[in-house]
């Protein structure tokens, strides 16, 4: 009995050890967003501010440029908005397509979207480089939501994963009852889809608000900037005077994907265990 | 009979219909971009004035004539070669100790342990890991306090590129989380089976755990290898490639050629340069699975 609960005792101590020094990064952004200019690397390991502030928020959203914060949140929104919708509305009709319609040419179809799954984006982010600009779009965010209209791979494979396991006699008892294909979609199919298309939308945005080579490629003008790139511009070492402001504007960033974490995580936990999501 | 093909003829019109979208972007932004700049990786190519041919000239500098190409390699093979499977140990070590106990104190921990894979990879992280590791930073302040003068992390050859790897190593939680259900599912007989017959934990781990979860591993091995290849927000923002090249890592080598230099045709040489070591890994580590994974007799499906 005694010796169970010494087991306890180093088991508890070392998995909030452990946790400590998982979050300890972020804790220390969070409290250097807090601190005094003069703090933050004078007084490097303290996590609570001896004078707390706000002004490193007030003086980081201003921006650079004379664009302030404002404007980067506003793209961020709208970029990672509209991909999002586009992803998982293209994803679940190809996914739909694929798992349940029996037609000429499937296969090869599905081998093409695990092949792509594959297909690592930077080595794509050249050549697609080359067509956005022969068709004017630089510096729009047309290539950074077209394409997310057409489908993600990686959402396809698992939404078609979730409809797999729909019992098929839902599709033939509707068939017999003379629907159709798009009928057995809308009213059989897709209201069954709610949990796979949750977590869905959660990754696909927050894979969207965090992308930073794809913005940082296609845009150039500070004022189509989406948080990421502005972040980095905001930080650049030779030029930073005001880390207290970095490090506001950069927790800032990461509050909406947090947010979604706290109020979404058992999507979260499902997605990544039942289609083992890269991180 | 006549019903069934006007059945057959609705499925393949509906069926083309729903993956419409999929094959308009997989012609248009997979297949047309690709084989562009497989063409493009002949000629010399700066956007503004047309492609030149020039034959195998971009791949013979690339590799005799490049030495920046080497450096991007090696540091990319090195990062790959440490950070895979470090992180892929530890991700299995800690669901293992997670799946040791339940509770929901533990439940909670387990969403911790997943954040740094949610937020790890942001800029946000880059520009603090910048600084946890800079010469005033976290690390160097702890050392002093054991009387331990710091140096400059990011700044020394032989440390920079493990601040990136730790980095990595940090974003377990995702593995960790997908290790986790495949270990729950492992079937609790066996273990009492090997029990009864006296079995240490260690003989059960390498006998009952590895092998079973061994599809897992495999599936996380190839993902995580592809996405190491490719890594790019970290070298380019924490360390910027540098000391003397030794975080350069291939991506960031790729863009600053094609988008500092603009030169295209050498980009486009260097992308299918990757493309083709990336497959050319992928099916390696497939061919020697059959060696390796385990798979049930009845998920022959």
């Amino acid at each position: 009995m005694k010796r169970k609960t010494l087991n306890n005792i180093i088991y508890y101590t070392f998995v909030t050890f452990l946790a400590f020094i998982m979050v300890y990064p972020a804790l220390w952004m969070l409290s250097s967003s807090f601190k005094q200019p003069w703090e933050i690397f004078s007084d490097v390991l303290n996590l609570i501010p001896k004078e707390p502030t706000i002004n490193n928020y007030i003086e980081g959203w201003g921006g650079f440029g004379g664009i302030t914060f404002a404007t980067f949140f506003k793209n961020s929104f709208i970029l990672a908005g509209l991909n999002t919708i586009g992803t998982v509305i293209s994803s679940t009709l190809v996914a739909y397509g694929l798992a349940r319609i029996p037609f000429a040419g499937r296969k090869i179809i599905f081998t093409t979207v695990i092949l792509t799954l594959m297909l690592p984006m930077q080595v794509q982010i050249v050549p697609r480089y080359i067509l956005f600009s022969k068709l004017g779009w630089i510096n729009t965010f047309k290539p950074l939501i077209v394409p997310a209209f057409l489908g993600g791979p990686f959402f396809i494979f698992m939404i078609m994963q979730f409809i797999r396991g729909i019992p098929k006699e839902l599709d033939e008892s509707a068939f017999i009852d003379g629907a159709g294909r798009f009928g057995i979609f809308y009213h059989i199919i897709l209201p069954n889809l709610k949990p796979v298309i949750t977590t869905a939308t959660i990754f696909s945005f927050y894979w969207a608000w965090n992308d930073f080579m794809g913005p940082l490629v296609y845009l150039n003008s500070p004022e189509k900037y989406p948080v990421s790139v502005a972040l980095r511009a905001f930080s650049d070492p030779s030029a930073v005077t005001n880390w207290g402001a970095v490090f506001a504007m950069s927790t800032l960033s990461l509050l909406p994907v947090l947010i979604l974490f706290v109020f979404f995580q058992k999507y979260i936990v499902q997605g990544v265990t039942t289609s083992g999501l890269r991180g | 009979m006549k019903k069934l093909t006007k059945k057959k003829k609705h499925d393949l019109l509906m069926g083309y219909i729903f993956v419409s979208p999929w094959l308009i972007g997989f012609i248009a932004f997979i297949i047309f971009p690709l084989v562009t700049s497989l063409y493009l990786s002949f000629t010399r190519y700066d956007i503004l004035t047309s492609p030149r041919w020039i034959g195998f000239q971009n791949w013979i500098r690339m590799f005799t004539q490049d030495p920046r190409f080497w450096s991007a390699t090696k540091a990319t093979f090195k990062y790959v070669l440490f950070e895979v499977p470090l992180r892929l140990i530890f991700a299995f070590i800690v669901a293992l100790i997670f799946s040791m106990k339940e509770s929901k104190i533990l439940n909670l921990y387990r969403a911790i342990y997943y954040i740094p894979s949610l937020i790890g990879g942001s800029v946000a992280i880059a520009v603090v890991w910048r600084q946890i590791w800079g010469y005033d930073g976290i690390i160097n302040a702890f050392l002093s306090i054991f009387g331990i003068h710091g140096i400059n992390w990011l700044g020394d050859t032989r440390t920079a590129i493990w601040t990136l790897i730790l980095l990595a190593v940090w974003q377990f939680g995702s593995p960790m989380l997908i290790f986790l259900a495949a270990l729950k599912q492992v079937p609790t007989e066996l273990y009492e089976a090997a029990t009864i017959d006296g079995a240490s934990f260690w003989k059960r781990l390498t006998s009952i755990t590895l092998p079973m979860i061994t599809p897992v591993i495999l599936f996380n091995l190839i993902n995580q290898m592809i996405h190491g290849f490719m890594a790019f927000t970290q070298s380019y923002i924490i360390t910027q490639g540098g000391p003397l090249d030794s975080t350069l890592f291939y991506a960031v080598y790729m863009y600053r050629k094609a988008f500092n230099d603009f030169e295209m045709g050498y980009a486009s040489a260097l992308a299918w340069f990757m493309l083709a070591l990336v497959g050319l890994f992928t099916i390696i580590i497939f061919k020697t699975s059959n060696r390796w994974v385990y798979y049930e007799a009845e998920e022959g499906v």
